[in-house]
């Protein structure tokens, strides 16, 4: 089946985060296809390459990353809630006379579209958040 | 129809679950993940009503959060599934669709 995900809520904020990317990956275990995980409201700070979080804890945005680059997923950020939080790819960045970006390998920044695109592409919407 | 709901709230924080059951039409499933695991534990103010749910609706927990919060399987109110995350894409695609009560 075709899946796509919507996560609501930022990493470290709750356990949305880890239980969409957990999700994520059990679906592609299982051979199903995700078509779009797409991040909106605070979900958004998934998708910044800045956060270090301490060695011993688990690195959400890395973690979204790699599963992108192993699987090809597409992350798609909401740009609305992206620039309300700062996070930037190179263009907005430019765009907003800003003097750096901090989008994540493997996200891109799009519009709330691709949201409704992925419901109706996808067999099931499944929705993470606070 | 069969539909799929989605709690994440602890019972004792939140209403949404007992939204959710007031909602849920019979023959429903009702999965209970992160903070909501709490409410499907025996011995608690809210244990008789989930034991009422039962009567028509499936209900199950995700087994990874129940284990986090120190909850063992035996302690869950009788007829409570234990899910894995590959029980919970399972869920999600044996329903016709899927409600996340946030």
């Amino acid at each position: 089946m075709k899946f796509t995900i919507l996560i609501n809520e930022g990493p470290y904020q709750h356990q949305s985060s880890d239980s969409a990317l957990h999700f994520v990956q059990a679906a592609l275990e299982k051979g199903h296809e995700i078509f779009r995980v797409f991040f909106y409201h605070d979900g958004v700070n998934n998708g910044t390459r800045l956060a270090v979080p301490p060695q011993d804890d688990r690195n959400l945005p890395k973690e979204w990353s790699a599963l992108a680059e192993a699987h090809g997923l597409d992350l798609v950020i909401c740009i609305a809630a992206a620039q309300r939080r700062g996070v930037m790819d190179a263009d907005e960045a430019k765009r907003q006379g800003l003097d750096a970006d901090n989008i994540a390998p493997g996200f891109r920044i799009s519009g709330l579209g691709q949201l409704i695109e992925g419901g109706i592409q996808s067999d099931r919407l499944v929705v993470f958040g606070d | 129809m069969a539909m799929l709901h989605i709690v994440n709230k602890s019972p004792f924080e939140r209403n949404s679950l007992e939204s959710c059951l007031l909602h849920a039409k019979p023959g429903a499933t009702v999965l209970l993940i992160e903070d909501a695991v709490v409410g499907a534990a025996q011995g608690t103010v809210l244990s008789d009503r989930i034991q009422k749910a039962l009567e028509s609706v499936k209900l199950a927990v995700l087994g990874a959060d129940l284990e986090a919060r120190g909850i063992a399987q035996e302690k869950l109110v009788d007829g409570v599934n234990v899910v894995d995350y590959a029980g919970f894409v399972d869920l999600v695609t044996g329903h016709d669709n899927n409600q996340s009560w946030l």
